[in-house]
C-alpha cells in the first residue's frame, strides 16, 4: 500500500451474515458427469493392478523406467519403447501425515501418506500411496515398503488394488 | 532474443485481503483496477489492453469467470486477455501484461488480479478434489494440502533444517504484514506459537499455512513514452521468466524447484543480472506455505541450496536486513486470494522502488524480485522491478 494512500476498499463479511436464515439459498445440481478413458498407457497400467503386478515403460533413448507409464518420454520426446513390469516393493522417498480428509475436515486416525520409490524403476521414480500397518512415528523417509493387494477377485484394475504399502520386514 | 521496448509501470491499486468480503469479484476488480488508474492519474479511456489473472473458476463457482469479471475489470470494449498458470497466475499476468507493451502491440495495459475463495462451501479445499489426475491420484484420495507436506518433509530431511528455522518464517511475514493495511493475518507471533499450532498435515501445522482469501490487486503498465508523460518516478519491468515442470511430479526431485530456478535464469538473463544475491535489493517470493518462501529463495538462487532456514534464522531476510524477504507480509501475513496475491507482491514491488511503503519501506530499495507458484507445484514465474 503506497503511503499516500491510508484506507484500502473491502468490506468484511462474517461468515455468520453469509448463511443468515434469510439469506436467499438457489439450489442447482448441474448434470454433468464424468467419464474418463484411462487411456493408453494407464489402461496397460490398470490391468497389471488387476494381476497383482505393477508395470511401467522404458525409453530406449534415456534409458528410464518410468512410472505411471506412458507411451511418450516427455524428456526425449519420442514414443517409449516397452512394457516393464517393475517389483511392488520401494523406499520411501518422502511422507506426510494427515489430520485433514479430502475437504479439509479434521479426522482423529490420520491417513500416512507417501511418495514410494519403486525398485526395478529408475532412481527417482515414484508413485503416490498410503501406507498402512504402521505407527506414524515410526515411518521414516529411507524406509523399505511393500505392497499388500486386495485378493484377487477383489481386484477391479484401480490403483486401490493395492490396499496400501506396509513396512517391509528385513529377515 | 530483441526486447523491443521497455515497459514501465507507473500505477498501483490493492483492495483489502479478508476470508470473505461483501463486494463480488466485479467489484473487487473494480475497486483495486481504479486505484491503480487513479495512483497514475489516468483515464481508462487512456487504457488500450487489459489483462485479467484469476485462479480455478472453481472457487467463484463461476465457469469462464474473467468474462463475469470483465466490466469491473475495465475490460468491456478492450482486448482483453486471462493468462493462467494455477497460483502462478498472479505473477504472470503482468508478464503478460509486459508483452502486450514490449512487442509494441500496445502502449498501455491494465493488468489486474482477483479471487474470491469464499464462495465454495464448506471450505476452498473441496475445489482442488478436481485438480489430481483422475485414473492414477483420485481414487486416493488426496488433500492438496499432502503434497506441500510430502515437498517439506523431504526437503527437512535432505538439509537436516530444523523446524524452528522454518517457523521463522512465519513469525517475520505476519509481523511484516502489520504494516500492510490490507493485511487479513498480521500478528506478532512467536517460534513457539508456530510449532505448537495445531498440526494439519505433518509437518505442515496451522501457523505455516497463508488462508483463504478474497481480494484484488491492479497495476497500470506502459511504454517509455508513455510513462515519461505521467511520472518522473516509473518502476521499469526489467526481466521476466517463467517455466513449467512435468505434471508427473511424484518423479520429480522434491526438494530443489528446478522450473523456479529457470524461470529466474530467463529474468535474471534480461535484467543483466549475474550475482543475484548481490543485485537484488529485497524480494517477495511466493509464500503459501512456510518452507515455500525458504525453497523459492533458492530456486530463486538469493540461496545456496538448503541454506535459505539459517539465513532467516539470522535475521538476513528481515525488513532492516542483508536481503529483505517478502517485506509485504506475504501471502502468510496479508492473505492469500491467488491470483491477487501474486499481484500484491508486485504492487509492493512498485511501491517499495517508488519509495512510497511507509513503514515497510526498504532502505536502498533498487532492484526488487517477485514470484509467484503453482499448479502442481510445478510452476514458477518471476519478474524483476527496477526504480
Amino acid at each position: 500500500m503506497s503511503d499516500k494512500m491510508k484506507e484500502v476498499p473491502g468490506v468484511y463479511l462474517r461468515d455468520s451474515e453469509l448463511k443468515a436464515p434469510d439469506a436467499i439459498v438457489f439450489k442447482s445440481r448441474p448434470n454433468a458427469k464424468y467419464v474418463w478413458t484411462a487411456g493408453i498407457a494407464y489402461s496397460g497400467y490398470l490391468e497389471a493392478f488387476k494381476n497383482g503386478k505393477i508395470i511401467g515403460r522404458r525409453c530406449r533413448e534415456c534409458e528410464r523406467i518410468i512410472v505411471p507409464p506412458r507411451m511418450f518420454c516427455e524428456q526425449c520426446f519420442r514414443s517409449t519403447d516397452e512394457w516393464v513390469y517393475v517389483k511392488d516393493t520401494g523406499t520411501i522417498n518422502t511422507f506426510s501425515i494427515s489430520y485433514l480428509d479430502a475437504d479439509a475436515n479434521r479426522i482423529e486416525e490420520p491417513i500416512l501418506v507417501a511418495v514410494i520409490d519403486l525398485d526395478g524403476a529408475s532412481e527417482g521414480i515414484g508413485i503416490l500411496h498410503i501406507v498402512g500397518n504402521c505407527a506414524p512415528d515410526d515411518l521414516h523417509i529411507g524406509m523399505k515398503l511393500r505392497a499388500v493387494w486386495k485378493p484377487e477377485n477383489e481386484r477391479i484394475g484401480c490403483v486401490t488394488d493395492i490396499k496400501f504399502f506396509e513396512p517391509l520386514k528385513e529377515d | 532474443m530483441t526486447i523491443k521496448r521497455r515497459v514501465a509501470v507507473i500505477g498501483a491499486g490493492i483492495t483489502s485481503f479478508r476470508r470473505r468480503l461483501k463486494e463480488t469479484g466485479k467489484e473487487l476488480s473494480y475497486h483495486a483496477a481504479k486505484m491503480a488508474l487513479d495512483s497514475a492519474e489516468m483515464n481508462l479511456s487512456e487504457i488500450e489492453s487489459v489483462v485479467m489473472g484469476t485462479a480455478p473458476d472453481a472457487f467463484d463457482g463461476i465457469h469462464m469467470k474473467s468474462e463475469n469479471l470483465l466490466d469491473g475489470a475495465g475490460g468491456t470494449g478492450r482486448p482483453y486477455t486471462r493468462p493462467f498458470v494455477g497460483g502462478g497466475t498472479g505473477v504472470f499476468s503482468p508478464i503478460a501484461g509486459w508483452w502486450h507493451v514490449a512487442s509494441g502491440l500496445f502502449d498501455t495495459c491494465l493488468v489486474v488480479a482477483e479471487e474470491k475463495m469464499s464462495p465454495v462451501q464448506p471450505h476452498p479445499q473441496t475445489a482442488f478434489r478436481t485438480i489430481w489426475d483422475p485414473i492414477t491420484t483420485r481414487p486416493l484420495n488426496p488433500n492438496l494440502v499432502w503434497i506441500f507436506a510430502l515437498e517439506m518433509n523431504r526437503y527437512m530431511k535432505t538439509y537436516n533444517i530444523p523446524k524452528e528455522h522454518i517457523a521463522e518464517v512465519a513469525v517475520k511475514n505476519k509481523g511484516n504484514a502489520l504494516d500492510h493495511p490490507s493485511a487479513q493475518l498480521a500478528a506478532k507471533i512467536t517460534v513457539d506459537d508456530v510449532l505448537n499450532s495445531e498440526t494439519m498435515v505433518w509437518p505442515v501445522q496451522r501457523l505455516d499455512i497463508s488462508p483463504p482469501s478474497d481480494g484484488a490487486a491492479a497495476l497500470i503498465l506502459c511504454s517509455e513514452e508513455v510513462a515519461r508523460k505521467y511520472t518522473d518516478a516509473p518502476v521499469w519491468i526489467d526481466g521476466v521468466g517463467w517455466s513449467l515442470d512435468s505434471s508427473y511430479w511424484t518423479n520429480r526431485d522434491l526438494v530443489f524447484p528446478q522450473y523456479v530456478a529457470e524461470a529466474a535464469k530467463m529474468a535474471y538473463k534480461m535484467a543483466k543480472i549475474d550475482d543475484p544475491p548481490k543485485q537484488v535489493s529485497f524480494a517477495e517470493p511466493y509464500d503459501p506455505f512456510t518452507y515455500k518462501e525458504l525453497h523459492h529463495m533458492e530456486g530463486l538462487l538469493l540461496a545456496k541450496k538448503g541454506e535459505a532456514p539459517k539465513m532467516t534464522a539470522e535475521g538476513i531476510t528481515q525488513r532492516d536486513g542483508k536481503l529483505p524477504i517478502c517485506p509485504s507480509g506475504g501471502l502468510l501475513g496479508v492473505g492469500n486470494p491467488i491470483a491477487a496475491a501474486g499481484l500484491m507482491k508486485c504492487c509492493e514491488a512498485f511501491w517499495q522502488l517508488r519509495n512510497e511503503a511507509g513503514k515497510r519501506q526498504v532502505d536502498g530499495a533498487e532492484t526488487g524480485v517477485c514470484q509467484a507458484w503453482g499448479d502442481l507445484m510445478q510452476v514458477g514465474t518471476v519478474t524483476v522491478f527496477r526504480r
